[in-house]
């Protein structure tokens, strides 16, 4: 699947796109496909994200999980922080990141 | 320390009110984020993997209590409760929201700090010996000329749009405590029959393009010294390629031309402009080295006592020789085992403010290393001082031991990485924690970078790490035979790349090698030398 991702402008949060806006949880992303670039186009025009891009992404049980490292790091957090990732009182949230 | 006068603060505060016009067209939809990205670097913006970043200039390492208090207030109030420091001396804060950054730099502006050129291609915050005014080996404290130097940078007109980012180190000892010799240009004072001068390294870096400076000038009379910059900064900013990229450092053109061609056009140069009169007057000179006058170092108090076995190992790592009698220099290691090189807590930084102010004339150091310096205790007052920062989880005695890591953020927070560093630096503290194994070891720099462009300086280490992307798995490739002193040299490769477990693994292999194989007192870096790549390739690869 291909799947949007971005940065929200104000808070810099990481985002993805979910077919109606833009979530931090990647759960919520949806598969884009061809329409990728043209969404992140138009959604960066509207200043309704900063920086988007398209990735390459796997369907699990879970949801989307990003092909490469750097974007599966975005997802969740430092992984040398679980205290600052998105899922702190989960102990095994970040089992699929490395 | 240097204290603003009413240019610099209105400098300053003028900058904070542009920018946070900036930010709000920005916010606004008024600017694109093509037309904002340049705005937001020249203040030390970032925006990076999992938010902004913003990199805190702190002027060749020196802040005092109250700049200090201030970077805790700044990790409480806007970001997570912590800092980074770096390996330019200065902080970073990794989850800032871009509508308050303008805030925070007001409230940075109200103890003159700030971030201004500490992004971009300009001239960048001037690092220098993190012991400068307490170190017995330096000819003058270099301070007042990295002051100078950051004033004379500081919005030039001529260098604001460089090809590249450039970087300057300024010292003053004979022991080079800042990898002198690997920036753009590196001043190293001198005094030459009783005249105060320096000599001149220039087109030295890291990189993907790791050379070390040659010699430019042997000798620039202090006098003459801002106008010979200026020429050396002229002939870059004409010639330095801005065609690439990777090619527009001023390393690649003094490469390219040869030292003794760039060394002819900046004196061609400097014949011109040593004539526009822009060496300060003595009295500006005398205004901004009075402001760096040695403290009043009295009586230092009664010699530690070492009975606490803990005490007397920390005493012996972590504290050096002061100039003046009875006082000490204190290393505070930011590398507890298992921790993040180069972080502190909002906490933490509070406690070293308020060692700073009770027992170092209200100074501390940022080092290239990551670490924190007091450079005035008395050495009747060490113990207490100590006896806080064990408190604080602030007193590893491990200065520049084998988990003394240098490594940068890595992938864990940097857009730019490949690889992460923190965890590999981790598991290496962790598999030497034993402190006897660490001396045992002796003095082992090892330095991380989680890509090429080396933040984490693994081309210095007497042991190297450099974090590659190979088919989208993290791989670290080992270097060996670096050093960022005043013995200079680049690693080489080992071989092969590795796991970050694997990587692990063949620094034990590459230590057991080096204790089997010493003489002596031999630093692993001098057997290194001595004995070359070939017993450390056999041991690592078998």
């Amino acid at each position: 699947m291909r799947i949007v991702t971005g940065n929200d402008l104000a808070t810099g949060d990481v985002t993805w796109w979910t077919g109606q806006g833009w979530s931090r949880h990647i759960e919520e992303a949806v598969d884009a496909g061809a329409h990728a670039e043209a969404i992140a186009r138009e959604e960066e025009a509207a200043r309704r994200v900063n920086g988007p891009y398209v990735i390459e992404a796997t369907v699990t049980a879970d949801g989307p999980r990003p092909a490469h490292i750097k974007d599966r790091i975005r997802a969740l957090g430092p992984t040398v922080r679980p205290d600052l990732t998105l899922k702190p009182a989960d102990p095994a949230a970040g089992s699929w990141v490395i | 320390m240097y204290r603003y006068d009413e240019y610099d603060q209105s400098i300053v505060d003028a900058r904070v009110e542009e920018f946070r016009d900036q930010v709000q067209r920005r916010l606004s939809g008024e600017i694109s984020e093509d037309q904002f990205k340049p705005l937001r670097l020249m203040n030390g913006l970032y925006l990076q993997l999992h938010a902004y970043m913003l990199r805190v200039a702190v002027p060749y390492g020196t802040l005092d209590g109250r700049q200090m208090r201030m970077l805790a207030h700044i990790a409480r109030k806007y970001d997570r409760g912590y800092g980074h420091f770096t390996t330019r001396q200065n902080i970073q804060y990794n989850w800032i929201k871009l509508a308050e950054a303008p805030d925070i730099l007001a409230e940075l502006a109200t103890v003159e700090m700030h971030a201004i050129q500490t992004s971009g291609n300009c001239i960048r915050n001037i690092s220098s010996d993190q012991y400068a005014g307490a170190a017995a080996d330096e000819v003058a404290d270099p301070r007042p000329w990295a002051e100078l130097i950051r004033q004379w940078s500081t919005f030039h007109p001529e260098f604001s749009y460089l090809p590249r980012k450039f970087k300057i180190a300024v010292i003053a000892a004979d022991e080079d405590r800042a990898a002198m010799r690997l920036h753009d240009i590196g001043l190293r004072l001198v005094e030459r029959d009783g005249v105060l001068g320096a000599e001149v390294y220039v087109g030295g870096g890291m990189g993907r393009t790791p050379m070390i400076a040659p010699l430019i000038r042997d000798f620039v009379p202090a006098d003459d010294l801002m106008s010979y910059l200026e020429a050396a900064l002229r002939v870059y900013n004409r010639y330095g390629r801005r065609d690439n990229i990777y090619k527009a450092r001023i390393k690649i053109l003094v490469h390219e031309i040869g030292a003794d061609e760039y060394r002819r056009q900046v004196e061609e140069e400097f014949a011109l402009v040593k004539q526009l009169g822009i060496d300060p007057p003595a009295a500006e000179l005398a205004r901004i080295t009075a402001m760096f006058a040695p403290p009043a170092l009295n009586d230092g108090g009664a010699a530690p006592d070492r009975s606490d076995p803990d005490f007397a190992i920390w005493l012996d790592r972590n504290v050096k020789p002061h100039k003046a009698r009875g006082h000490a220099i204190v290393n505070i290691s930011l590398k507890p085992i298992g921790g993040i090189p180069g972080d502190a807590s909002a906490d933490q930084i509070d406690v070293m403010a308020e060692l700073a102010e009770r027992y170092s004339h209200d100074e501390l150091r940022v080092t290239h290393a990551q670490n924190i310096v007091l450079p005035h205790v008395r050495q009747g007052d060490l113990y207490a001082v100590w006896q806080t920062l064990a408190d604080a989880g602030l007193a590893e005695a491990n200065l520049d031991l084998v988990s003394d890591i240098i490594a940068c953020p890595g992938l864990d927070y940097c857009s730019l990485a490949n690889a992460r560093s923190i965890p590999v630096a981790q598991k290496i503290a962790q598999r030497f924690a034993d402190p006897a194994r660490q001396r045992e070891l002796g003095e082992l720099k090892l330095k991380i970078s989680g890509c090429i462009n080396a933040c984490g300086h693994h081309h210095a280490g007497h042991i190297g790490i450099l974090g590659v992307d190979r088919k989208g798995t993290e791989n670290y490739q080992l270097l060996l035979g670096g050093s960022g002193a005043e013995d200079v040299s680049l690693g080489k490769i080992t071989g092969p790349g590795f796991s970050e477990d694997g990587v692990v693994d063949a620094i034990e292999r590459v230590t057991d090698k080096y204790l089997e194989v010493r003489e002596g007192a031999e630093r692993f870096v001098d057997t290194y030398r001595r004995v070359g790549m070939e017993p450390f390739k056999e041991a690592i690869y078998g």
